[in-house]
């Protein structure tokens, strides 16, 4: 879609993610092409945005490429910003502002934290986890880098589809938990299937030389799913609201270790 | 002592969990850490809470209950997950 701005040309791309839909707004049409290259499946024309960013694109040497993300609200906005991105977003008005190069990745990392920041307050979260689909039934994989997340994504039978092998949407939907889709792409190098389920099991994933699942306690699946959430924001408030959404989803979630092989085999044991 | 209203915490079984919400840091109490965290109230002193808790509680001498407490205490209070005074603390 595209509409006269001061007279360049304003082009909006909504991307829904998770049943959120962003809309992103730039003058520059070629960058209106990364962006649909980028998200594909998750461009929705016909959805009506909740938020929306305008994108103004300045020469990368802008920004200090050592910093890293920080998030804040302040004055009734959100801040954030990183060695290659400054971004504010006002919850009220729904409108914010990205500057950044012309490049898919700073405005990819600005989705997620927009969406851990909307997660926040329903429940739900972003998870350093694959996730596929199942016989209807989502599956999440967590762990820390070289747990196993892309290579038990790239294991995966033909009749499995992949929600992401890098950061997994979970949301809170009527008092259960349900993955969706992400174009958030982590060593396969490939967005998602923009898919959802209801979640059946949390596997917290270890290479190991056989294949064997056991199930975790409460306290140290909370421990450990809360290292593995993804969450930018320096507040309190959310913060807190994060703790209580790892503790409710444990509750509510069968969480395993999972110790595999790396082939094919691992499969036989999930769905 | 008392609990810092800077954390978000949960009792899990005998264990606890307990996350700053300043920095993030994650801390699991076991079940004697448990015992003491939960009876950080502000005015019971930690000899009471040993005394009365702790040995009351798990099969461990007086001497050697009170030296462990002392350090965990003293580490919680270095995180700021526990506020310790000589006196009452309002919670």
């Amino acid at each position: 879609m595209s509409f006269p701005c001061g007279g360049a040309s304003r082009h909006e791309v909504v991307i829904e993610i998770g049943g959120i839909a962003i809309a992103l707004e730039t003058t520059d049409a070629a960058f209106v092409r990364i962006l649909n290259d980028r998200y594909h499946d998750y461009v929705k024309s016909e959805v009506r945005p909740g938020f929306t960013f305008r994108v103004d694109l300045v020469p990368p040497e802008t920004f200090d490429p050592e910093s890293d993300a920080e998030v804040w609200f302040e004055n009734g906005e959100w801040r954030m910003e990183r060695g290659d991105f400054r971004a504010r977003w006002s919850p009220e008005n729904c409108e914010g502002e990205i500057s950044q190069s012309a490049n898919p990745y700073s405005v990819d990392s600005v989705l997620r934290i927009a969406h851990t920041i909307l997660l926040a307050r329903t429940g739900g979260f972003l998870l350093h986890a694959s996730s596929a689909v199942r016989n209807g039934k989502a599956f999440l994989f967590s762990g820390l880098s070289e747990a196993g997340k892309t290579t038990i994504a790239r294991l995966a039978p033909c009749d499995v589809e992949l929600l992401t092998d890098e950061a997994s949407y979970i949301s809170r939907e009527a008092g259960r938990y349900v993955a969706y889709g992400t174009p958030f792409a982590g060593e396969l190098g490939a967005p998602g299937k923009n898919v959802s389920a209801p979640i059946a099991a949390l596997y917290l994933l270890e290479k190991s030389p056989e294949n064997r699942i056991m199930r975790v306690e409460p306290a140290q699946a909370v421990r450990r799913l809360l290292r593995n959430i993804l969450f930018f924001a320096h507040d309190t408030e959310l913060v807190r609201m994060v703790f209580e959404s790892a503790c409710a989803f444990v509750a509510a979630v069968p969480v395993f270790q999972l110790s595999f092989y790396p082939d094919q085999r691992v499969w036989e044991l999930i769905g | 002592m008392t609990k810092s209203t800077a954390i978000a915490a949960r009792v899990l079984g005998d264990e606890t969990i307990i996350m700053s919400t300043v920095d993030s840091t994650i801390f699991m109490l076991n079940p004697t850490g448990t015992v003491i965290w939960e009876a950080a109230d502000g005015n019971t002193s930690l000899s009471r809470i040993v005394e009365e808790r702790v040995c009351a509680e798990f099969d461990v001498d007086l001497e050697q209950a009170s030296a462990d407490a002392k350090e965990f205490v003293d580490e919680l209070a270095v995180h700021g997950i526990l506020v310790v005074s000589d006196k009452p603390v309002s919670q």
